[in-house]
């Protein structure tokens, strides 16, 4: 929008061109044609002015900020190999006798789905790789959510305003397992077929509606000809719609709350620094798009993922040893692992299995709502009701970033206890103290991990600190003049500086009075008690940051050429948070 | 991509490859579907001292000097079997694979270096079988797989045998320290003796359970999927999907964030 500016000097009828714009060279013929497009398209839908909010609108860069990308792009790649293998799959259990080009499998019995998926890996022009493009991108978009998860809990970027998109991105992560299950169900492999009977018995472990669920789900005894046909809808229309509606919300919420960034110079709550979507994101995520389905492809041409072959036609009498569900569902078989078998009770005649039902059908939902609940009970406990678009960096919320270490390490615990017979016979080692051994790890070895990962938080704030006011001891010792000696520390500048001095201090909520003036007691001094309590358990050995002032006081002595800078420093340092005085604040501009 | 193509075997290669591993596959087959034949048939007097000597001084220390079996002398622990009856295809397995000698005691006699010949395995497999009626070496035509069924035989493998030794044979784990073994590289005999004799925790499949047939089957259900290509690229050791998920988590996840950060880093 620059217009030509008038020197003062001029005669003032050259004041009549003011406003006036330089005659543009004529469009090339390419981006008129294109203009021509885009404005009979704006003619008739009124679209210009929401792309252009789009393609303006600005990301900061940053690597973590791409898992969630890997997550969408192995979802898009799920979604089109998907739809190529609908072309051959048949979703029947429909009997029939294999006389396909796999040699080890002539004249065996089987369903229609597992000889199509046979057909699929050895009879289909590419068939095996799309199916193999398929599983493995559906693992890592697992994955990918996962990684993505991690990333968005321990820099806080739940916070005001994002908990609805944490609670969306929490749902779409158990829909992303329930709908990998259901796919690896459907081939009616030896396999999936262990799986689904394995679900089976985790329905009937439901106290009093078990083997009713269970026969409404397989529509009669296990395994019926239903499970696969309904399955097939499950997999390939419920959960994908649902799936894909939640995403556009997720990433909708996303485009119209700003990105959140990490701190940094110049990086305030009201700006976000970064590049706008076109020309430089644009480029940039549709080129990732294309490396992340390259990966997916190199991984899927290099390595076998269920060779369902080998596994045979699913046949109720048979199982293999090493049957395991894919790895997203492994905290819940592990779960089922480890929980001791003394649970199953016989009260009046009845059975009621919390052996089973406690690991495999408790976990999820508790898992789950303690994820989505998170972002809530932290603002609870808090007291923080400000909207927050600059991160945390982990180590500066330590009882969090514990928290969140602690909770990983319980899903380790569950996911690994999966894998015990695998562990047993690589390492050599007895099944049974596997297994012991994830039973007292899991609850000894959250509050470890919260403990070492709290204290490596402190520590590490410390050392922030320590580097603000002594900068880097250089090793150098120096002698004066007069015959005395330092170690000449090397300053950092205001740029290195800025990103450990930039976060609020925090401290413990103040317990209010139990009773108001006239002694009556107040009606929520229970809750408050508990909030304080928790406020003191999250913010009691805080470790803040340097202020001003002590960074001021902390630059006299030897090192006599860096003090002017640093005073000068100082003076350029306002508060941008009037709220928190203590805060440094943000340098201005 | 130069790198990658010069690392690609060439078809050649490929070839050359697979008509040596036929030549060795046929050399090893006739090794082993001719020796039996006459071990089993002719047990002569000369034989049954020969292994006598030879049982005497590598097992009789825990079997016993004259196979009767030992206790260790802490409770009711044995330190080795009794011997009659187990037959000469128990010798010809557990000497043959290296499992025994054991070199010390431990919960299961691992696979290990064979340590005599097969002339004085024959020999302590006729006097051991000398001592009381037991399974007898299959001869070559009980373990000819070119004969099987491979199809069959996968049925009675998935049935019978995949719940611990997995479904394509590598192995998988049984309580406190036991294992069923992997298969690879297990030759057609042992395989055929283990079915027949029930080594260590293994159940006994007798002909009534699994046919002479149905075993012929099942080892040529294990020659064909050790024999068959790869397809779809490297098994991760055909353990199933946990291996699938490590190298999902550190592989593909490793290379995600690689390009990740190199974008990141990419002035724009």
């Amino acid at each position: 929008m620059s217009t030509a500016t008038t020197p003062a000097h001029q005669r003032p009828a050259d004041a009549l061109r003011d406003g006036d714009t330089a005659a543009r060279p004529a469009p090339s013929t390419g981006a008129r044609r294109l203009g021509g497009v885009a404005g009979w398209v704006d003619d008739r839908t009124g679209a210009a002015k929401g792309v252009t909010y789009l393609m303006k609108k600005v990301f900061p860069d940053h690597w973590s900020f791409m898992l969630g990308e890997v997550a969408m792009y192995s979802m898009i790649v799920c979604l089109l190999s998907g739809v190529f293998l609908t072309f051959w799959f048949v979703p029947s259990a429909g009997e029939t006798i294999y006389h396909g080009s796999y040699a080890p499998l002539q004249g065996i019995q089987m369903s229609e789905a597992y000889r199509s998926t046979l057909d699929i890996s050895f009879e289909v022009r590419g068939g095996l790789i799309i199916r193999q493009i398929h599983h493995w991108a559906a693992l890592m978009f697992v994955v990918a959510v996962s990684a993505h998860m991690f990333r968005v809990f321990f820099t806080g970027a739940f916070r005001k305003p994002r908990e609805i998109n944490w609670v969306i991105g929490t749902i779409l992560s158990l829909l992303a397992i329930v709908e990998g299950f259901a796919g690896y169900s459907l081939p009616d492999d030896l396999l999936s077929g262990t799986g689904l009977r394995a679900m089976e018995g985790f329905m009937q472990s439901t106290p009093v509606l078990g083997s009713y669920l269970a026969y409404m789900v397989f529509d009669g005894p296990f395994p019926g000809s239903a499970i696969i046909p309904r399955l097939y809808s499950v997999h390939v229309l419920l959960i994908p719609g649902i799936l894909i509606a939640l995403f556009t919300a997720h990433i909708v919420i996303v485009a119209l709350q700003k990105h959140t960034q990490y701190p940094g110079p110049g990086k305030t709550e009201q700006n976000v620094v970064g590049f706008p979507v076109l020309p430089v994101y644009a480029a940039k995520a549709g080129g990732f798009f294309f490396i992340v389905f390259g990966i997916i492809a190199l991984m899927s041409a290099l390595v076998q993922i269920n060779p369902i072959w080998g596994y045979g036609p699913y046949d109720p009498s048979p199982v293999t040893a090493g049957s395991q569900p894919d790895w997203y569902m492994g905290f819940a078989d592990g779960a089922l692992r480890i929980t001791p078998g003394w649970l199953e009770f016989h009260p009046f005649g009845y059975t009621l299995s919390l052996n089973v039902a406690l690991g495999a059908l408790g976990l999820i939902p508790v898992m789950y709502t303690i994820t989505g609940a998170y972002p809530f009970l932290e603002r609870w406990v808090t007291g923080d009701t400000r909207e927050h678009h600059l991160l945390d960096r982990p180590r500066n919320a330590p009882v969090r970033t514990g928290l969140g270490m602690a909770a990983m390490t319980a899903y380790g615990v569950f996911m690994f206890a999966a894998g015990n017979d695998i562990m047993a016979v690589l390492l050599h080692m007895s099944i049974n103290d596997i297994t012991h051994f994830f039973q007292v790890g899991l609850f000894v070895l959250p509050p470890l991990a919260f403990w070492v990962t709290k204290r490596i938080c402190l520590s590490l704030q410390r050392r922030d600190r320590d580097m603000v006011l002594h900068a880097r001891e250089s090793g150098t010792i120096i002698r004066t003049a007069h015959g005395g000696y330092f170690e000449r520390h090397d300053g950092i500048d205001e740029f290195e500086r800025w990103p450990l001095v930039q976060h609020e201090a925090v401290a413990p909520l103040e317990l209010p009075a139990g009773t108001d003036a006239n002694g009556v007691a107040s009606p929520t001094a229970r809750s408050e008690r508990l909030r304080a309590r928790l406020s003191h358990f999250y913010f009691k050995d805080a470790v803040n940051p340097v202020t001003p002032a002590e960074l001021a006081a902390a630059h006299p002595g030897p090192h006599e050429e860096e003090v002017p800078a640093l005073e000068h420093d100082a003076d350029h340092f306002v508060g941008i948070e009037q709220d928190h005085a203590d805060g440094v604040g943000a340098p201005r501009h | 991509m130069n790198a990658l193509a010069a690392r690609r075997p060439r078809p050649a290669t490929t070839v050359l490859l697979l008509i040596l591993a036929l030549v060795l596959g046929a050399a090893a087959l006739v090794t082993f579907a001719t020796r039996p034949a006459s071990a089993s048939s002719a047990a002569s007097g000369d034989q049954i001292a020969q292994g006598k000597a030879l049982f005497q001084a590598s097992c009789a220390s825990c079997h016993g000097i004259n196979a009767q079996g030992t206790m260790t002398g802490s409770g009711t622990n044995v330190a080795g079997p009794a011997l009659a009856g187990v037959g000469a295809a128990a010798v010809d397995f557990q000497v043959g694979t290296g499992r025994m000698p054991m070199a010390a005691p431990s919960i299961q006699a691992p696979r290990s270096k064979v340590q005599f010949s097969q002339e004085q395995i024959y020999a302590m497999a006729a006097y051991i079988a000398s001592l009381a009626p037991g399974p007898a070496i299959p001869t070559a035509a009980q373990v000819d797989f070119a004969k099987g069924n491979a199809a069959v035989g996968g049925e009675i493998f998935r049935v019978n045998c995949a719940m611990c030794h997995n479904f394509a044979g590598s192995g998988g784990a049984l309580t406190r320290g036991k294992y069923a073994p992997s298969l690879a590289g297990s030759t057609p005999t042992h395989i055929y003796e283990a079915m027949l004799t029930g080594p260590q925790s293994m159940p006994i499949f007798s002909d009534s359970d699994i046919s002479v047939v149905g075993k012929r089957d099942v080892i040529a259900y294990l020659k064909a999927i050790s024999k068959e290509p790869t397809q779809g690229g490297s098994r991760l050791g055909s353990l199933g999907p946990v291996s699938e998920g490590l190298f999902a988590w550190v592989f593909g996840l490793g290379l995600m964030v690689a390009a990740a950060v190199w974008l990141g880093k990419k002035a724009a």
